[in-house]
């Protein structure tokens, strides 16, 4: 029997929608949950402790980039990424895989694992399965991520199909790989690109090993919305309800609150601290781009319904006036980005608790889509959530389905 | 705001210890460190940060109004409240000092200054500032003190230049205070005159004449010698009234702080700190207020072939990469309670910002304990021991490692 690190507790439920208590070796954390992406062992311009002050609960490490520096085997040498980092809560790390793929050019993958051009020196190097789950054991998260043969989403035909099977040969290869399983979960990462037969295999072939956790992969790579929420409905239906399911790559608000409506519960993406290097906000509104010579004399804060230290303190004036120039404007902007994440976590969790998930779903949709222009994928997805959202959209835009 | 001079103490020559009150009743010892900022705010210490460090000796800041050139409108900044409100500290806790010079991005360019007004290399390129300009910016910015803008000149400048550079920063001084904002009256006229006594004598003489809280000594840190900087130091807080607050800008490194101080001068500005944290450098000479002479053989350390020195460590060197000790072993800053040299060390090689927030905060908070140091050797009456003994070890550990090198 596969022995697991982690405690996943649902206290409630909206239909596919669930509000969970995660029980993690370093943390207990509550679901629906955003991981902010700690790329080297840091949040961008964020210190520790302003990341527990907004609630971050989980952070996502690199696998790649802390291989490269300061390496895996520095980091076992000190004590682990908690240690070394001075993060308390918990930590996840990725394969690897993913990043080699999307960074390196010259990354190709064989049956032994991903093969790729060394950064430092240029001589070829392999990452197989067995190298990467042995590397985050050494890291030390507290959840860590299987090898899996990642394809481009809008990439067709057999490809697809030899990645699918080859991630669940490989699955069993991390799994026997793994020399943490009491301290690190394993999730396996369920591929299969948009086809509903390859992903359903893919999930059941998971599913059998018994992991402590499950990943729909392959998704955000610039597939259309449609294929997306039917591919996240279809694998979180399919998923065993006592465990946690981790949507990868997932960022948007708005893409939260659909795949946690249908039933998923953990998210990551780096556009909430990118996009603020680039002096974007996120506002219930949608984006607040504070570089747009408007913010100029703009006296309010970023978001006047926000608590957080920036929007307490701070005019959208002077945030124009630092961000893309000093270190500052990204500083603050990361700080009430990742804020607003986290609020948007905590609210997703406790209107489902409380039983008003629709409430707070056509609230947000309201605020994001004042005009009731709500796109069609999202009511389409609605819809097979259960959720009735009827009261944002525009009367025209429904009575045409 | 309240300056006043204690009493003296036998043994500290010049140097002084003085009250500065503002805000809510907060008073800050002097000689006091201003942190510097970048429009308003320390380069990377966010305030939540900000609020970690020592209390109240944190609390000074001081702002260069050419900051705000560009990006924010005066009218913005006063339709917020001021610039308290616009960089979101308290009026009650924190003290904005306007400077227009803040010996980083904004420099005075003497070149370029005519009668009309003083030229100066700002974020948004070389700006010629007339006092009408300075003014509305200082009026919309409403700090608790700021200086009138000065024609500040080096100390190699010609007789003549530097007598046009007092006669200019009279008559701005002038201008600046008959514009002024009537609540804003807490004003430090600048002593400029550069390295000739008898225009310093002059201008002194002249600012003093005028309402100002105290005095601002310009001209330094532009390219004079540090030897001739002492006596030129004192010459000049000679002709200064005792009990107002004097204020310099352009002394950065400890040993040129204790110049100043010597010399009586009562508030510095941080750029020291800028450039260590920029250069990835820890401050770490000993806080111990009798400093013992360096045993030799402690002092020649394999550190000491790492860019470090006495004084400061080098994060960037490599063998710093296992060390789990915090830059300075019983220092209480945010950084060194939650950070080792092996994780500062990384996030410098990778380029992390985290890096810079967190030298920052360790080299202000370090400084600080520097001047509290140094108030209580001047209490203690044991200012000039403990003056001599730093610049001793300073001078023997450089022979030392020059020696090793
Ligand atoms: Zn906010
Ligand atoms: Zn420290």
């Amino acid at each position: 029997y596969f022995s697991m690190a982690l405690r996943f507790e649902v206290l409630g439920r909206f239909n596919r929608a669930r509000a969970a208590q995660l029980t993690l070796p370093h943390y207990v954390c509550h679901t629906p949950l955003f991981m902010p992406v700690g790329t080297q062992g840091t949040i961008k311009g964020m210190t520790n402790s302003q990341l527990e002050e907004i609630g971050c609960q989980i952070i996502l490490g690199n696998t790649y980039h802390l291989a490269l520096r300061p390496t895996s085997e520095l980091i076992d040498e000190l004590g682990g990424l908690h240690k070394f980092m001075n993060w308390p809560r918990a930590l996840l790390t990725d394969s690897g895989g993913f990043q080699m793929v999307s960074l390196l050019h010259l990354a190709d993958i064989t049956e032994n694992g991903v093969t790729f051009q060394s950064p430092v020196d240029g001589k070829p190097m392999l990452l197989t399965p067995e190298e990467s789950i042995e590397i985050q054991n050494r890291i030390g998260a507290d959840i860590i991520m299987a090898l899996d043969d990642v394809v481009r989403t809008t990439i067709t035909g057999p490809r697809i199909e030899e990645a699918m099977y080859r991630t669940l040969r490989w699955i069993d290869r991390c799994i026997a790989a793994h020399k943490r399983p009491h301290e690190q979960n394993l999730f396996g990462i369920v591929q299969g690109g948009l086809d509903p037969v390859l992903r359903d295999i893919c999930v059941r072939g998971l599913v059998d090993r018994n992991l402590p956790g499950y990943a729909i992969g392959g998704l955000a790579g610039g597939e259309d919305k449609d294929s997306f929420w039917r591919v996240v409905a279809q694998c979180t239906a399919a998923l065993p309800e006592d465990k946690p399911r981790y949507v990868m790559g997932v960022g948007y608000p708005l893409d939260i609150v659909v795949c946690s409506a249908l039933g998923a519960d953990m998210y990551d993406c780096v556009y909430p601290t990118r996009t603020a290097r680039f002096g974007t906000a996120l506002v219930p509104e949608g984006v607040l781009k504070l570089k747009h010579q408007a913010m100029a004399d703009d006296t309010l804060p970023i978001d006047p319904t926000c608590t957080c230290m920036v929007c307490k303190n701070y005019s959208r004036a002077y945030i124009h006036c630092l961000v893309t120039k000093d270190a500052m404007g990204s500083q603050l902007l990361s700080y009430h980005n990742l804020y607003y994440m986290m609020k948007l976590s905590r609210d997703l969790h406790s209107s489902i608790i409380q039983g008003r998930f629709p409430e707070f779903v056509c609230g947000f949709l309201q605020k994001m889509f004042p005009k009731g222009d709500v796109p069609k994928w999202v009511c389409n997805a609605m819809e097979v959530a259960g959720i009735d959202i009827s009261s944002c959209c525009a009367p025209f835009l429904t009575s045409q389905d | 705001m309240k300056f006043a001079v204690q009493k003296a103490w036998s043994n500290s020559g010049r140097a002084r210890v003085g009250v500065l009150e503002f805000g809510s009743n907060h008073k800050i010892e002097t000689p006091s460190l201003l942190l510097s900022t970048r429009k308003g705010l320390p380069l990377f210490i966010s305030p939540d940060l900000l609020s970690s460090l020592p209390f109240p000796d944190s609390h000074l800041l001081q702002v260069s109004p050419f900051h705000f050139l560009e990006g924010i409108s005066a009218k913005t900044i006063s339709d917020v409240g001021g610039l308290h409100d616009v960089v979101g500290l308290n009026s009650n806790d924190y003290g904005l000092v306007a400077v227009p010079r803040d010996s980083l991005v904004s420099l005075p360019d003497c070149d370029g200054s005519n009668k009309f007004g003083a030229s100066f290399e700002t974020p948004g390129g070389r700006r010629l500032i007339k006092p009408s300009d300075y003014m509305n910016l200082i009026n919309s910015m409403k700090p608790n003190l700021w200086v009138t803008l000065a024609d500040e000149v080096p100390a190699w400048v010609s007789q003549k230049r530097n007598k046009i550079s007092v006669d200019r920063t009279i008559t701005w001084l002038d201008q600046c205070l008959s514009a002024q904002n009537p609540s804003n009256v807490v004003v430090l006229g600048p002593i400029v005159g550069g390295s000739d006594v008898e225009e310093r004598r002059r201008c002194a003489v002249e600012v003093s004449r005028r309402n100002v809280f105290g005095y601002w000594i310009g001209g330094f840190g532009l390219g004079e010698s540090r030897n001739e900087r002492s006596d030129l130091l004192s010459a000049i807080t000679d002709h200064l009234p005792e009990e107002k607050l004097r204020q310099i800008c352009g002394l950065e490194l400890p040993e040129e702080v204790l110049q100043g101080v010597a010399a009586g001068v009562d508030l510095f500005d941080s750029t020291y700190i800028y450039h260590l944290t920029l250069g990835g450098f820890g401050l770490s000479f000993p806080l111990e207020r009798r400093t013992r002479a360096i045993e030799k053989d402690v002092a020649i350390e394999p550190i000491e072939k790492a860019g470090s020195d006495q004084t400061k460590i080098n994060l960037r060197h490599i063998i710093h990469r296992k060390d789990m000790s915090p830059i300075v072993e019983d220092c209480a800053c945010y950084t060194c309670r939650n950070h080792t040299k092996a994780y500062i060390n990384h996030l410098l090689n990778v380029h992390e910002m985290l890096a810079q927030i967190l030298l920052e905060i360790h080299n202000t908070h370090h400084y600080l304990a520097f001047f509290r140091k140094i108030r209580e050797a001047i209490k203690a009456g044991e200012f000039e021991e403990f003056h001599a003994m730093f610049v001793k070890n300073r001078r023997e550990h450089l022979a030392v490692s020059s020696v090793c090198a």
